[in-house]
């Protein structure tokens, strides 16, 4: 059954709102209602088109008017913020995240016209550690539970949904487990942290990187709403890139910074406001997370377009990263170290055949 | 002639009770060795059983796969590193009149090959797999910092590359020793040069490897993985040459005195990791191993305080500081035996711990064997 009104949270953050356009451009649809407490930007309420956006707070109990009166019929949450610094603190951001998610549910399950539910998750749940597999599927747990930040979060979010699914078992719940999004237009942490010219990195770690490129990870969240795929899904592009390798596909120069500092330097990156960096985005960084995506393949019956090398690269062109280093100019160092070789090269033998003659 | 100690010949024989059960192939052939009353002496051949030649079971490949004879001649007064370099020589140049005008060429080869190496590492332009194997440095810098090791200081000599499959996975199990994992390296190496199919083995490691800054990003490189069974079996179904070395720190951290002694073979997991994916064990006994850093001492207290599983102490370490960081240049044999298939086991079996402890002690057995043979044939520890 397609759904006919559908209710986005989240539509002034990139996701959220590019969701809300997508299905308002579905004619299918009958109507798109778009929620947050700020509004969105100018640019991203026309592309929304006929999506209704209602300035409301999930954390207050008059979404549950919003949803019954509208008599909605499918939940997108998308809302979950990983950053402490634009959601006004990190107290401010596990309140919006948690209380906002339990409210919205307790207003779920009141509401009899909602059928579907759609979770934008993220593959934090798994934590990263040295003691991981090199790849998760959806039916691990992480090692050590997150102790606290975006991951911890997520991880209590899932299971208030759970509870949810047990109590409205009418209500078919899918949770899509998004790696790190990237792509020219979506702004986020990530992003950021590769725009700077000299990238910090944590000494003698490489982690492995997976991403998932906007466009997918829109059409990930488009197919959840229009079919009905109850289930837990990892959304990722396929293959990995190294963090050394994307610093230099990105013409970037890695800092690394010892395991000792990184602590302060991801504290003045925060208070400069240039990333906002939390410290479980730094364990990332020492060992990276990669994750399985069998299930979204077969059971979803989706294939990402974008490997994470494309989309890295998609990335780094739509951004217009000026590298440090120019093709240029490593064609000329390399004209200059092949005709130096050589001719170091012809001098050599040149004496070694004279000695020889001699 | 080295007759066997009670409790080996006990567990050989739990061993063969077991394999008639679970119906695996007898991994030598050696039929006539069950039924031999218990109170003869065991012999152990003074040389591997060369009578099948080349393994009848063969995983895909076809073709002439042995590159250098499987067990290597009786050892005449000539001195094997000599044999193995002059037989290199002459395989890989060319006629002397040739190689004059070639010289050129070759060294403007190389020199284009490094600096193309250089722009792709420099632009990030190569392809990591998603456990992190950067392929791309280990055949260009890993096994070329290793080759060097493994050729001139503990001149290597590998018997059996052929029961190794050119394509599709295989379990590599051999014994850990010599207080650092260079056994491991070195029979990365063996089966990368010495194996016609050039074929790089994914090692599984111990989680102290991983959590090494350093140590651990470089481990991945070069295509090792946390030893775990679900990242086992993922290489496994991707068709990798997968190797294991279940002691973990009982073995490699295990005092001089008890060289060549396996000791226990952990939880079997890979044996259940085998089963499930039906890739056949293959054995692999490394000797020369041993003698590279002799353990003869352990300082718990400081071992407890770094973290590590043992802190070792050698004739030459810590005494001699860095400089005890040199391996003796002792004579290395790597041989692999004869695969023990496991697709005859319905992998449902995986589950049964009777059937993963019966094939966890057949492969301990085939490789201790293996060990006290090589062993009776080695003359000195450093000339082999």
């Amino acid at each position: 059954m397609p759904p006919s009104v559908v209710l986005v949270t989240g539509v002034s953050r990139f996701l959220g709102g590019h969701l809300a356009a997508r299905l308002a451009a579905d004619p299918g649809i009958e109507r798109v209602l778009g929620v947050d407490i700020v509004p969105p930007s100018r640019d991203m309420l026309r592309r929304m088109g006929r999506a209704e956006f209602v300035r409301a707070d999930i954390r207050n109990p008059l979404i549950a008017k919003v949803i019954s009166r509208a008599s909605v019929d499918t939940v997108v949450h998308t809302a979950l913020s990983s950053e402490p610094a634009r959601s006004g603190g990190r107290t401010a951001m596990k309140e919006m995240n948690v209380i906002g998610t339990m409210q919205l549910l307790a207003a779920c399950q009141k509401a009899s016209s909602v059928r579907r539910m759609v979770l934008k998750s993220t593959t934090a749940v798994y934590g990263a550690s040295s003691r991981d597999p090199a790849l998760f599927d959806e039916t691990m747990t992480p090692k050590e539970i997150p102790s606290g930040g975006w991951a911890k979060d997520a991880t209590e979010i899932e299971g208030y949904l759970r509870g949810f699914a047990r109590r409205r078992p009418d209500v078919s719940v899918t949770v899509l487990r998004f790696s790190n999004l990237i792509g020219p237009r979506v702004d986020n942490a990530f992003t950021r942290y590769f725009s700077l010219p000299v990238v910090p990195t944590v000494l003698g770690y490489d982690a492995r990187v997976q991403l998932l490129h906007e466009e997918d990870g829109l059409a990930v969240l488009e197919r959840a709403v229009s079919e009905e795929i109850p289930g837990v899904f990892n959304v990722a592009a396929d293959g990995v890139l190294l963090l050394s390798q994307a610093i230099r596909r990105a013409g970037r120069v890695a800092l690394p910074v010892p395991g000792i500092a990184v602590g302060s330097v991801g504290k003045l990156l925060r208070t400069a406001r240039i990333v906002d960096y939390s410290p479980e985005q730094l364990r990332l960084l020492n060992f990276g997370r990669v994750v399985d995506t069998t299930r979204l393949r077969r059971q979803f019956g989706f294939t990402p377009r974008w490997t994470t090398v494309q989309a890295f690269d998609d990335f780094v062109r739509g951004a217009v990263l000026r590298p440090l280093l120019p093709p240029d100019r490593i064609d000329a160092l390399e004209r200059v170290l092949r005709e130096g070789g050589i001719t170091a090269g012809r001098q050599v033998d040149k004496l070694l055949s004279a000695v020889g003659a001699r | 002639m080295t007759s066997e100690h009670p409790a080996v010949q006990r567990r050989r024989r739990a061993v063969d009770r077991a394999r008639s059960r679970v119906g695996a192939p007898d991994a030598t052939g050696g039929g006539a060795e069950v039924s031999e009353p218990e109170t003869r002496a065991r012999v152990i051949p003074l040389h591997a059983d060369d009578s099948s030649g080349r393994t009848r079971w063969r995983l895909g490949g076809s073709g002439p796969t042995t590159r250098r004879p499987a067990v290597p001649s009786p050892r005449s007064a000539e001195p094997p590193p000599a044999t193995e370099e002059s037989a290199e020589a002459g395989a890989e140049e060319p006629p002397v009149d040739e190689a004059a005008e070639q010289t050129p060429a070759e060294w403007e080869e190389a020199l284009t090959t490094a600096l193309d190496f250089l722009r792709r590492r420099l632009e990030g332009d190569y392809a990591v797999d998603e456990f992190g194997f950067d392929v791309d440095l280990t055949d260009n810098v890993f096994l070329p910092l290793l080759r060097p090791l493994y050729r001139h200081w503990f001149r290597v000599e590998t018997i059996g590359v052929h029961h190794v499959p050119d394509v599709g996975a295989a379990l590599v199990v051999a014994n850990h020793s010599g207080t650092l994992p260079v056994d491991a390296l070195m029979t990365t190496v063996a089966l990368h040069d010495e194996h016609p199919a050039r074929r790089h083995l994914r090692l599984l490691g111990a989680d102290l490897v991983f959590r090494l800054p350093g140590v651990g990003s470089l481990a991945r490189k070069a295509g090792s993985t946390l030893a775990c069974n679900p990242d086992a079996e993922r290489l496994m179904r991707n068709g990798e040459l997968v190797g294991v070395w279940p002691e973990g720190f009982k073995g490699i951290g295990k005092p001089f005195r008890d060289r060549y002694k396996l000791q226990r073979f952990g939880r079997g997991g890979f044996v259940s990791a085998a089963l499930r994916t039906q890739v056949p064990i293959i054995p692999c006994s490394i000797v020369g191993a041993e003698e590279i850093y002799p353990k003869i001492g352990d300082i718990r207290p400081l071992a407890r305080l770094l973290g590590a599983p043992y802190f070792p102490v050698t004739p030459t370490f810590p005494w001699l500081g860095p400089l005890g960081a040199i391996p003796l240049p002792s004579k290395w044999y790597i041989e692999f035996g004869e695969p023990i298939r496991t697709d005859t086991i319905d992998p449902a079996e995986a589950d049964d711990p009777m059937t993963v402890f019966n094939i966890a002690d057949q492969v301990r057995e085939t490789i201790q064997h293996t060990l006290y043979r090589l062993l009776a044939q080695r003359r000195s520890v450093f000339l082999g």
